[in-house]
């Protein structure tokens, strides 16, 4: 038997997870590109900050994570909310501002909210979420559960009150929470390095004697299995877990900023994008046995397939009303 | 009906509540261990455990969005600020997060959350521990606003508050802990929106809430020694206004005296004002006067405290102006 | 850039002025809201002011002449620039300003207003001969002297007065800058309510507490009507309205009572009384005296009755005549009488009246008119009550009447006022009823 033949009969379990891993990778990558391309037709307003470069780190996080755990992520949303099994079709109507969104076109890019799938927003002051999910965790461990909270921010929210009253909480009173800091080195346009006095994000743990990793953003297993070490802690002893993962934009900040210039070097782009998570991903798949051209082209064209769909039925969907305007304000 | 203190009133709605509705807890600077800042939360972590009375570190921005993420998924918090002075470092969390999360989510998520403590000035306390930020929450779609003036109503308002779904600003007032009242028996509950007239009368109307509401009994009292009788509306809640019950009562006496304690520019007794001349503009005799704090900080010796305050004499003035009489 | 001044609209009826005396004379600088000049228009004497900064270049209309509203009247501009093509010839008429009063303030936000009041008094300059007093005449009441189409008034007294029939316009305001309020439609109410004689109802004077009274200061116009008239009559500029009263239903009354026994005996002079002091409650605006800068409006009710004395008169007072009964004010009236002759009468007695009567029917004098004892604002005179022939549907009968005059002091009280209050006493007196109620 050959290797590819040997691998593929492995776990197939194990296969199909690991394909859907690098088919919800492309799925982002896919809905990324066309979002950046609907924005700049005007179909998508206000800000829209895209994921691409990151897609491991969405997707390696939900993997690790159980249907029941809770997810809430700063405004670069949009493939974490994929990966966490939103509908293409339910995120594009958002973004365009639709009845169908599903915010009801009332929160946005910045705001996508799915309680059905634990996904609590969306939320776009800068580290001002991280003590939700403090209290969120704080609600698991009232509650005695065993289920956990997960924070997705960047870097440049680590120098922030919120966060460190935050992770001081958790760590104090032994939360089930899981923070991870998304670093791709830049907040809009100022390099990490510039901004703290530490650079080492993970570092930072030691304040508040929490445990801390590492980890290489651009390997989506490696998310993937720092997540589940992180998720076991959490369940099995109430601790909570900072994990630096270590990633990269290939786009600017929002669709208004330069993908480069100033603040980075387009040498500096070109080199991250050989690194993309997802050829890496596939080329490894492929090295295993478990993915051949037959199976990268169905999954393109099929992700293709996706994507026009979400855009045809955000472009068909209805707007939401005038009544709309003042639904939802108090609950009665 | 027992006499109880307004502190203690506050006491026994958190008790009655927590007993009831296992989702609510209790969260703020010194609220278990040291029985509270204010003793409002004496005997609470005794009776109830450290997890449902959650003594915090000094992180108002922290706690209050512990608060808000935990609401997210079905508790019932109540949070604690020492004082309303200090929320200013959680009205990212107070605005941003819970005042919108239910309509950025289109209806998924209600915050059903508490934040009380004492708001306005005490006794020398000084700039930065005397404000009253009242009318910035209330400018907040998404907030409720309560604010107590006596004994009954704050136990009746919190067990309300507690039980809405939705953020509910609860401002009590260090002057008002000690204050004394008959409390009804039983389950006492005020719906959140209604006023009360605290004091009938037919020749003017003084609007007033929280510790102003004693400013304007006295003044009422003042009044009816020149024979004048001045009917005292206690707004109890401002957002949503009980804006029926002030215009009817200007129906009746054609003039009003608005009484806060707040600095004056864009304060809530603008608020009022707007709606009184809105809805009742031809039942007005005389302009709507409004007495308020002066508009300075709040200074530390005490006779230029005094004269930064509302009194009841300055509230007579008012109504004696808006009668078109000399003043005294 | 030169300014022309012209003649303008300074009433709503105007059509033209006449020019009474400069203020300024050419090369004085001038600034927006100075007086220029002073100009009688129909109603009443009222002040040109400056509506721009700069120097009175040139007089072209005289003191004494008289022009129609738009005619030039003077130039203003800079010191020194060249205005000889301006001279000569009515400009448009200016608009007819909304609220002009005499002096008194504006024509609304933010626009250059008109002078506040009026500088106070000025030499006094060569002035035509004065319309008569009765320039007030009693059949077209004096407007309130903002225009109608920007009367100060609060809402609920616009609605009041809507609501009420009565005219705003005829209405002056005790409010702040002549506001009129909710109790000033309520006192004018009842004005009209008798003019049209319907039934009286009980009244609520403002409340005011015993001995207290209310200052009304002075308006514009007042202070202009009081200077004016002032110097053509002396120091009370008296005026006197005079009316016939059919007295035989009080004649009846009286018959009445007097069947009762002697305890139920009572003078005319105490039904006039009684009368009076209860149209005085009706009509506040004349229970009050003129003192230079203000008026005083009693909140009390104390009719002085001028008594004849060897060598003098004096006039005690029946304190709060309004709330005595008649056999109260007889009795009353009887004793200060006697006291009066006797010279017993102390001074907190004769002092205090806030109107006067004064009776010389019982000498047989068809009619007088009375002096007014200063600081009332009016005095009644008391004629004889005799047979008459009287016109009752078109035949002559003999009717019991009785002509009183009153004397008003013009500065404090209007025809139209003191015509109410007459009103109101001859309805009492010939309806002796409705002062029970």
């Amino acid at each position: 038997m050959t290797d590819t033949a040997a691998a593929a009969k492995k776990a197939p379990k194990d296969a199909d997870a690991l394909r859907k891993m690098l088919r919800d990778m492309l799925l982002i990558r896919r809905f990324e590109e066309k979002s950046g391309e609907a924005y700049a037709l005007g179909k998508i307003g206000g800000f829209c900050h895209l994921y691409i470069g990151q897609e491991a780190v969405g997707v390696g996080t939900m993997a690790a994570l159980r249907p029941d755990d809770y997810v809430l992520t700063s405004y670069r949303e949009h493939g974490q909310a994929l990966a966490r099994g939103m509908s293409s079709r339910a995120v594009m109507a958002e973004l365009y501002g639709k009845a169908t969104g599903c915010s009801g076109g009332k929160g946005g890019s910045m705001h996508l909210f799915d309680v059905s799938k634990g996904f609590l927003g969306g939320h776009a002051i800068v580290g001002g979420h991280i003590p939700l999910v403090t209290g969120v965790a704080f609600a698991i461990k009232y509650r005695e559960g065993d289920q956990v909270a997960v924070a997705f921010f960047g870097e440049a929210a680590v120098n922030n009150g919120a966060f460190h009253e935050a992770l001081n909480m958790a760590a104090l009173w032994r939360l089930p929470a899981i923070f991870i800091c998304e670093n791709n080195r830049y907040g809009m346009g100022t390099a990490l390095e510039r901004a703290s006095a530490i650079y080492d994000v993970a570092q930072r743990a030691c304040s508040y004697d929490m445990p801390a990793e590492v980890v290489d953003g651009m390997d989506v297993l490696a998310v993937r299995d720092a997540v589940a070490r992180a998720a076991q802690r959490a369940r099995d002893r109430y601790t909570p877990t900072l994990l630096e993962i270590r990633t990269y934009r290939f786009m600017g900040h929002s669709m208004s900023d330069p993908i480069h210039g100033h603040y980075r070097t387009k040498d500096e782009v070109d080199e991250m994008k050989a690194r993309d998570p997802i050829h890496a991903f596939a080329d490894k798949l492929r090295a295993d046995g478990l993915l051949d051209d037959e199976h990268w082209q169905a999954m393109e064209a099929d992700v293709t397939d996706e994507v026009e769909d979400a855009l045809r039925f955000a472009d068909e969907s209805p707007e939401p009303g005038p009544e709309a305007l003042t639904t939802d304000v108090y609950r009665d | 009906m027992a006499v109880l203190t307004y502190r203690d009133a506050l006491n026994q709605a958190l008790r009655e509540e927590m007993a009831r509705d296992n989702r609510v807890f209790l969260m703020g600077e010194e609220v278990g261990v040291y029985q509270g800042a204010y003793k409002v939360s004496r005997g609470l972590l005794e009776e109830f455990g450290p997890m449902r009375v959650v003594d915090t570190p000094i992180t108002e921005l922290g706690f209050a969005g512990v608060g808000v993420g935990a609401a997210m998924v079905g508790l019932r918090p109540v949070i604690e600020f020492m004082t309303w002075n200090f929320a200013l470092l959680a009205i990212d969390q107070i605005v941003n997060s819970a005042a919108k999360m239910l309509y950025m989510s289109n209806g998924q998520i209600p915050i059903p959350i508490v934040f009380r403590g004492p708001g306005g000035a005490a006794l020398m306390l000084a700039a930065q521990h005397s404000q009253s930020f009242e009318a910035w929450y209330a400018n907040v779609p998404g907030l409720k606003v309560v604010t107590p003036a006596t004994p009954a109503d704050a136990k009746g308002l919190l067990k309300s508050a507690i039980r809405d779904d939705n953020p509910v600003i609860f401002i009590e007032g260090e002057m008002l802990y000690n204050t004394k009242g008959e409390v009804p028996d039983g389950e006492h509950v005020i719906p959140l929106g209604v006023a009360d007239v605290k004091h009938p009368g037919t020749d003017v109307t003084l609007v007033s809430y929280a510790k102003m509401v004693a400013v304007a009994l006295k003044a009422a009292e003042e009044l009816a020694k020149d024979g004048i009788s001045a009917e005292v509306i206690d707004l109890r809640t401002l957002r949503p206004l009980d804006t029926a019950t002030i215009v009817a009562s200007v129906q009746k006496t054609n003039r009003c005296v608005v009484v806060e304690e707040g600095w004056p520019v864009a304060g809530f007794g603008a608020q009022i004002v707007d709606g009184i001349q809105r809805a009742a503009f031809d039942d007005l005799d005389a302009p709507v006067v409004r007495v308020t704090g002066a508009d300075v900080p709040m200074p530390y010796n005490r006779h230029l405290e005094k004269l930064a305050k509302p009194d009841a004499a300055k509230v007579v003035a008012a109504a004696r102006q808006v009668l078109y009489l000399p003043a005294e | 850039m030169a300014t022309k001044i012209v003649m303008e609209a300074l009433s709503p009826t105007m059509e033209e002025g006449r020019l009474v005396a400069w203020k300024k004379k050419e090369g004085d600088k001038v600034a927006t809201g100075e007086t220029l000049a002073e100009v009688e228009t129909d109603k009443a004497v009222m002040e040109l002011v400056a509506r721009g900064d700069g120097v009175l270049r040139k007089i072209v209309l005289g003191e004494g002449a008289t022009v129609p509203v738009g005619a030039l009247v003077a130039i203003v501009g800079t010191a020194d620039e060249d205005i000889s093509g301006i001279a000569g010839g009515p400009t448009a008429p200016a608009a007819k300003s909304a609220s002009r009063g005499l002096g008194i303030g504006d024509s609304g936000l933010g626009k250059k207003a008109a002078a506040p009041a009026p500088a106070p008094t000025r030499a006094a300059t060569p002035i035509a001969p004065p319309p008569a007093p009765v320039a007030v005449v009693p059949q077209s009441p004096i407007p309130n002297p903002q225009s109608p189409s920007r009367i100060r008034s609060s809402p609920l007294a616009r609605r009041m007065a809507r609501d009420r029939g009565v005219d705003l316009t005829l209405i002056t305001g005790s409010g702040p800058a002549g506001r009129v309020v909710k109790r000033d439609v309520e006192t004018a109410g009842r004005t009209d309510a008798q003019m049209h004689g319907r039934t009286v109802a009980a009244i609520a004077a403002p409340a005011l507490p015993d001995g207290g009274f209310r200052d009304e200061p002075l308006s514009a116009m007042r202070k202009t009507i009081a200077r004016r008239l002032t110097q053509s009559i002396g120091p009370v500029p008296h005026f006197f309205l005079t009316t016939e009263i059919d007295m035989e239903r009080a004649w009846e009354a009286r018959e009445q009572l007097k069947g009762l026994g002697e305890a139920y005996q009572i003078s005319f002079n105490d039904l006039v009384v009684k009368a009076v002091a209860l149209a005085l409650r009706q009509h506040p605006a004349v229970n009050a005296a003129f003192l230079e800068d203000r008026i005083r409006h009693y909140g009390d009710v104390h009719v002085g009755m001028a008594v004849a004395v060897e060598d003098g008169l004096i006039t005690p007072v029946i304190r709060h005549a309004d709330r005595k009964g008649l056999l109260e004010i007889a009795a009353e009236s009887k004793v200060l009488a006697e006291r009066a002759h006797a010279r017993k009468l102390q001074p907190d007695e004769y002092t205090g009246a806030t109107f006067t009567v004064s009776n010389l029917g019982m000498f047989d004098i068809e009619e007088f008119t009375a002096v007014i004892n200063p600081p009332e604002a009016g005095i009644l005179a008391v004629g004889r009550i005799a047979q008459r022939p009287v016109v009752v549907d078109g035949t002559v009968q003999a009717r019991r009447t009785m002509r009183v005059t009153m004397s008003c002091d013009h500065r404090a009280v209007d025809g139209a006022t003191g015509a109410a209050f007459l009103r109101t006493l001859k309805l009492m007196l010939e309806n002796p009823l409705a002062m029970l109620l």
